[in-house]
């Protein structure tokens, strides 16, 4: 069924704001003021938004170390993220987190994870917690091709399929693990046939079409809300930017982006296609871009001027009592 | 009074709080046991040490999962699950297996409330079966809790009898933090007093199990009761002591530690775990910091040997400390 105009739109603007955070994090961080590892998202945008759409609040997703992206489709404020990868007091996380660690349980945000392979099992717990419950609810688990090598993820998916957990896994095959080619680590190089020996279904997508993603989850979707247990989503695509900033990316073939800026830009993709079918017109784009630039603008501005946390938040939240 | 087991004193509680409390669900290895197989019993095991029976017919396999053989994604999905609302009660089988698992131990469950900046709590019980005196082997039969004492983030609980433990898995399963729960396999047997229905025991309060005048006797564990029967053959001599019994050990109720020490002056430290960055050598180096001016003599450590746990019957007995050894030990202190 074609996604009515809002719809559409509000997936362009969570792609959007996606692209614009990572490329604006791009620059700020060579000023030095953030601290710390970061890891980019852009190229990557259609997958997040094209799972996270079917979702609400109420469903639960488990995202990486390069996170940022799924944090923003999930729904976490931008300001809140902004403000914790530049490590304030007043960040979704108090500071306390950083850009691996961002997470907001109002939204169904288990957390960003600095640990490859360490969000799956918790996502297949949440998915656990739904089917006790009989809430109709979902979660998600975002990894990377560099996850599906992990042993914790295989013992996740097996232990999805004996429970029949309403849990899907989405693997972003971006090509590089770290700063290694999948098509040297990943053994067989069809993560989609690793699921299916695992007695789940498995479908590849192209995750450079919002539109190929979206309907893929659709599908995983209704069999996870069904009874029908788990499934697992292959998507292929890119990153545009490095494994963290500052990486040299000396892996990649030098005019590798370039070209795939070209050919594989999810937002362009997406602009072309609604375009082409009369589905938005190119001022209401316009206008998305214009706000969203703003808002970005305005986080960065925000995360600029807000406090650091104090000497005393060193020692809090570590227990709930103790 | 009823006396019951250890083993049926945790199971007590754990039927207790699924009942009162919809949120609490169990999983693990052979929780109930007999999923597929051919004999289409189920409840067939209760766990390896019988811990969990009975509780699969009472509440269903939406609330007692047996998993697989995949401790990450036992203790993973334990995480995830708390973290959506739910308050699980997973089985390590053997604690040696925090091994397998230890990523979400450490990183993950221990470290949820201070990297989401205090939005969130993990209220997961990890229950595994601890120590030696079985002859398991090297792997089936370690002393693991300094290894997770040492963590910020999570506590770490190792009763000594059948009426704390009951007491103690209620309140770690109420409790909004992780919790690390060490059963010594070789006291599930061991039946005490244990009364019905509800009663908690709180974090971070250790028990005086016995008082007396010449030094003070902190044991972990089942080595509790291998230091009562020390202080039993030393009454005869008019040697008596105070007994602490940590109970949890992180919290830890230091505390009561120095509080006896004014009185007595001497200090003993029984665990079967080995000697290095052990939480015998942790409450030392606390004493020896914070209660230094109460000693009389240097503290002494009674502890397993830096060994592998060994196999054979007459290696591992004279592997754990044995009543004899705490006995003499205690002699030769107070007699210093």
């Amino acid at each position: 069924m074609p996604l009515p105009p809002d719809r559409l739109l509000r997936a362009y603007r969570q792609m959007k704001t996606i692209r614009e955070f990572e490329e604006r994090l791009h620059v700020e961080i060579q000023t030095g003021e953030i601290p710390g590892f970061t890891h980019l998202y852009s190229g990557q945008e259609a997958v997040a938004v094209g799972i996270c759409e079917h979702l609400d609040d109420a469903d639960w997703i488990a995202s990486t170390h390069r996170g940022h992206g799924h944090c923003i489709a999930k729904g976490c404020d931008v300001t809140g993220m902004m403000l914790e990868i530049y490590g304030r007091r007043d960040g979704l996380c108090k500071g306390k987190g950083g850009s691996m660690h961002i997470a907001d349980m109002s939204k169904g945000m288990l957390g960003a994870n600095a640990i490859v392979g360490g969000g799956p099992p918790i996502a297949v717990g949440a998915a656990i917690a739904c089917k006790a419950r009989r809430d109709g609810k979902v979660a998600v688990a975002f990894g990377g091709d560099g996850s599906c090598n992990q042993g914790t993820v295989f013992e996740a998916m097996n232990l999805a399929v004996v429970l029949k957990a309403p849990a899907i896994f989405v693997f972003e095959d971006n090509g590089y693990s770290e700063h290694t080619g999948a098509d040297y680590a990943v053994g067989s190089r069809d993560i989609a046939g690793r699921a299916r020996g695992f007695g789940m279904p498995a479908e590849t997508c192209d995750g450079s079409d919002f539109f190929a993603v979206h309907a893929a989850m659709g599908r995983a979707l209704e069999r996870a809300r069904n009874g029908g247990g788990p499934s697992t989503i292959e998507a292929k695509t890119t990153r545009f930017f490095g494994h963290f900033e500052g990486d040299p990316m000396l892996y990649r073939a030098k005019d590798e982006v370039a070209r795939h800026r070209e050919t594989m830009d999810c937002l362009r993709i997406f602009r072309a296609r609604v375009s082409e079918r009369s589905l938005l017109d190119s001022a209401a784009l316009d206008a998305v871009d214009a706000e969203v630039m703003a808002l970005i603008d305005r986080s960065v501005a925000a995360a600029r001027s807000a406090a650091p946390p104090t000497a005393a938040d060193l020692l809090t939240d570590v227990y709930v009592s103790y | 009074m009823r006396q019951l087991s250890m083993r049926d004193a945790i199971n007590e509680a754990l039927h207790l709080e699924m009942a009162r409390d919809p949120r609490v669900i169990v999983l693990g290895e052979d929780v109930s046991g007999g999923a597929g197989g051919t004999s289409g019993q189920r409840d067939a095991a209760g766990g390896v040490f019988g811990v969990t029976k009975g509780l699969l017919p009472k509440f269903g396999e939406d609330r007692v999962i047996d998993t697989p053989i995949s401790e990450s994604a036992i203790i993973g999905a334990a995480n995830g699950a708390a973290l959506a609302g739910m308050r699980p009660v997973a089985e390590l089988m053997f604690a040696d297996f925090l091994g397998v698992c230890f990523d979400q131990v450490f990183n993950q469950a221990a470290k949820f409330r201070y990297m989401f900046g205090g939005k969130t709590a993990c209220p997961i019980v990890i229950r595994t079966a601890t120590g030696a005196g079985m002859n398991m082997g090297a792997q089936h039969s370690q002393s693991m809790y300094a290894l997770v004492t040492a963590v910020p983030g999570l506590k770490v609980v190792v009763p000594s009898n059948a009426y704390d433990a009951k007491g103690l898995m209620l309140t770690a399963i109420r409790d909004d933090d992780p919790v690390v729960f060490f059963e010594h396999k070789a006291i599930y047997p061991r039946k005490g007093a244990v009364p019905e229905g509800d009663y908690t025991i709180p974090f971070g309060e250790a028990a005086l199990v016995r008082e007396g005048e010449h030094v003070t006797v902190v044991a972990i564990g089942r080595m509790v009761s291998f230091a009562e029967k020390a202080l039993d053959a030393l009454a005869a001599e008019g040697i008596t002591a105070d007994l602490i019994d940590p109970r949890t050990l992180s919290p830890l109720d230091d505390e009561t530690i120095y509080e006896s020490l004014e009185n007595t002056g001497r200090l003993v430290i029984v665990d079967e775990s080995p000697p290095r960055c052990s939480v015998a050598s942790d409450i030392a180096a606390l004493v020896a910091s914070n209660a230094f001016h109460a000693l009389k003599a240097p503290i002494v450590q009674i502890t397993a040997p830096h060994t592998p746990v060994p196999f054979a019957r007459e290696l591992e007995r004279a592997y754990v400390p044995s009543p004899q050894s705490i006995e003499a030990a205690i002699r030769r202190l107070v007699k210093q």
